[in-house]
């Protein structure tokens, strides 16, 4: 029993806590106001329903998210993947193309250049600029957020560039597949983000790797002098945000079969940024959680999504993202607990304080 | 070696005058009509609202913060106030007034969170943005023209200025604006205080300098450039629209950035911002003379900019600490 309480005790302080707890509230919510939100149901072999919607339609922002998760764990940011996104569709919609051929009287698609090709070029060049990215705040010594700004200005005048200031559209049926496609009765894209993810879960926490980066977002100069490449580290992340980018790229313009290097991805990159936050990671960077940021990224879906089933005005879902941000911040900030409860509660300091007041005595 | 007699700190806007002059001589050497002081006047009719918006960022810039919501108050100002004179009716004398104080309250509300509760301005004016933006769409998702007279006069006349020109209210406006703010930043106490606060915050409190109410009143004097913006930007586009001025707050910043005032606080130039702001203006005209290239060209060319003086600014930084640690 005493092991039990323990074990909750030790959840309860853990960085998931919170945000799981504001994710069982948004779906509680859903299930006594939204109809059939638990029913789901098979047609044609795929699963349907609205935690599948939800979790699909979660899909490109999960897998922003752990790339900024990474990102941010090194005390960076980046606001450029909203424009990465618009390049990579539109990288992919040019070179796979939408020709239209009739052939023996029957319609017909045909690729530019082969999909694999057009996808691997797309993935190639995202990853490129996230290293651009990383060139310029590691080595140049840029801060992170500047870096950004240049490519956010530049990106979607670039993906407007490869498509010409048009809307591409794709008829290519195999394209569609990413994004709309079903495997074993669920969609494609939550395969893509669930490969990705175990790849990096074990990355770093299977290997140096994610202490390394950690360590690089609590102290740099340290981690330096303690002969860690720091900068080795921050261009990684940095790429593969890139990376992470491409494919969330690939999937919304296989979702919506076009690519606008216009409105492809617009503010994504805040709600990414706003998934890691609400993921219980800190912006100052040191310790991340990348489940966090998936739930996290879930929270923003199941909120949107909620506010499209009540048949609120889905303009609403702004003003609810803001105030869920400003709350969210003020539980984190110390001075605010402090006012409202009276004591810091915030873990880890009452440790820290007890050892020097011991060390006084 | 002998030393230059030019402090470092003013190469960058040095640089961004010279390069202001060098584009618009390319421009007057290829294109006819161009040299000429309505063309420069022009470039000012058509930004005077990122002049006001950037001065007030070059602000929330020098104290080391940044403001990422101005695009989006600005949209939130056009759409309110087109929502009070055409559908209430009101006076566009209680609008303006109305619209700047709902300007300096959002700043005001901003600022308290950030150095209250030590919240990250970036997340503080994040939210600042979804929240403006989606008070916008409550209002109305559709555009929302503004007929009233005043608003109209506003938008069309033109004073007259030397040689037959002629200059809009707006630009009237963003002058005053720019004196203002020059006297602000380089004669006052506030301004030396905001200084401060950029070099070292903790450094500020220590000599006792109000840092509190500096940094308050800083996203204080932000939310009304930019509120004073969105009033300019509805006589611009005599309407409201949920979706105007989105990422304007970026062109302010790179405004800024080109104009000398790095990210990191404790300096910048208001006109530096300035020149930052027409060298974007610049760009546009010389695309719009050249008659073929698209507006995404813009874009492309602001941000090789950007690129080039926030690796300068690096460059001169690394090269003053490098002369450091040899003396």
């Amino acid at each position: 029993m005493e092991n039990r309480t323990n074990k909750w005790n030790e959840f309860k302080k853990s960085q998931l806590f919170w945000p799981l707890v504001a994710l069982c509230i948004v779906l509680l919510f859903n299930i006594v106001f939204t109809k059939n939100f638990l029913s789901m149901e098979i047609k044609d072999g795929h699963l349907y329903g609205v935690i599948i919607d939800i979790l699909n339609r979660a899909a490109p922002l999960m897998l922003l998210a752990i790339g900024m998760t990474l990102v941010i764990a090194t005390k960076g940011i980046d606001i450029s993947v909203g424009s990465v996104i618009a390049i990579s569709g539109a990288i992919a919609a040019s070179l796979i193309g939408g020709k239209l051929e009739y052939v023996d009287g029957i319609q017909k698609f045909v690729t530019l250049v082969p999909m694999p090709v057009a996808i691997l070029a797309a993935l190639t060049i995202t990853t490129l600029i996230g290293a651009w990215n990383g060139i310029l705040i590691s080595k140049v010594g840029i801060q992170p957020i500047v870096a950004t700004l240049i490519l956010l200005v530049a990106g979607r005048g670039v993906a407007q560039l490869i498509t010409q200031g048009q809307i591409i559209t794709i008829y290519y049926k195999p394209f569609q597949y990413i994004g709309t496609g079903y495997l074993l009765g669920l969609p494609f894209a939550l395969f893509i983000v669930a490969v990705i993810f175990l790849v990096t879960m074990y990355a770093v926490r299977k290997t140096a790797l994610g202490l390394f980066i950690e360590s690089v977002g609590i102290n740099a100069v340290a981690s330096r002098f303690s002969g860690i490449h720091v900068n080795k580290y921050i261009f990684l992340v940095y790429a593969f945000s890139g990376f992470c980018a491409g494919v969330a790229g690939l999937v919304i313009c296989s979702n919506v079969s076009s690519a606008d290097g216009n409105n492809a991805g617009l503010f994504i990159e805040m709600d990414a940024i706003l998934a890691v936050a609400l993921g219980g990671n800190s912006l100052d960077g040191g310790n991340f959680s990348l489940v966090g940021s998936i739930i996290g990224a879930l929270i923003i879906q199941s909120i949107t999504t909620t506010i499209y089933a009540l048949g609120v005005p889905p303009q609403v879902t702004l003003v609810v993202k803001a105030i869920v941000v400003i709350i969210i911040c003020l539980l984190q900030s110390n001075q605010f607990r402090t006012l409202v409860f009276g004591r810091r509660v915030q873990r880890g300091k009452s440790c820290e304080k007890t050892a020097t007041e011991l060390q006084i005595h | 070696m002998k030393k230059l007699p030019l402090n470092y700190k003013y190469i960058n806007l040095i640089i961004t005058i010279a390069l202001f002059c060098g584009l618009f001589g390319v421009g007057s050497g290829l294109y006819t009509g161009f040299f000429s002081l309505q063309v420069l006047l022009n470039m000012l009719i058509d930004n005077a609202f990122l002049i006001i918006t950037s001065i007030g960022m070059t602000f929330v810039l020098i104290i080391g913060g940044i403001d990422i919501s101005i695009g989006s108050v600005i949209s939130l100002v056009c759409m309110l106030s087109a929502y009070l004179l055409e559908m209430k009716h009101l006076s566009p004398f209680v609008v303006i007034p109305a619209m700047l104080l709902l300007g300096s309250f959002f700043g005001l509300a901003q600022g308290s969170l950030i150095h209250f509760f030590k919240m990250q301005p970036f997340i503080v004016t994040l939210a600042g943005l979804f929240l403006a933006r989606g008070l916008c769409y409550l209002i109305s998702i559709d555009t929302i023209m503004i007929t009233d007279p005043l608003y109209q006069i506003a938008a069309t006349y033109r004073i007259p200025f030397l040689f037959g020109t002629a200059i809009s209210v707006s630009v009237i406006i963003a002058l005053i604006v720019l004196l203002a703010a020059l006297y602000l930043a380089n004669f006052t106490k506030f301004g030396r205080t905001a200084y401060a606060i950029g070099g070292s915050e903790q450094s500020a409190m220590l000599m006792g300098l109000p840092v509190a109410r500096t940094k308050i009143l800083v996203y204080t004097l932000n939310g009304f450039c930019s509120a004073l913006s969105g009033i300019v930007f509805s006589f611009y586009m005599l309407s409201g629209y949920g979706l105007h001025a989105v990422g304007l707050e970026m062109d302010a910043i790179a405004s800024a950035v080109i104009g000398g005032t790095p990210l990191t606080g404790g300096v910048g130039f208001i006109t530096g911002t300035v020149f930052g702001v027409l060298i974007q203006g610049v760009i546009q005209t010389l695309i719009m003379f050249q008659g073929t290239l698209s507006s995404w060209w813009t874009k492309i060319a602001v941000a090789f900019l950007l690129c080039l003086f926030i690796v300068l600014q690096r460059v001169i930084v690394a090269q003053k600490d490098s002369k450091k640690s040899i003396a």
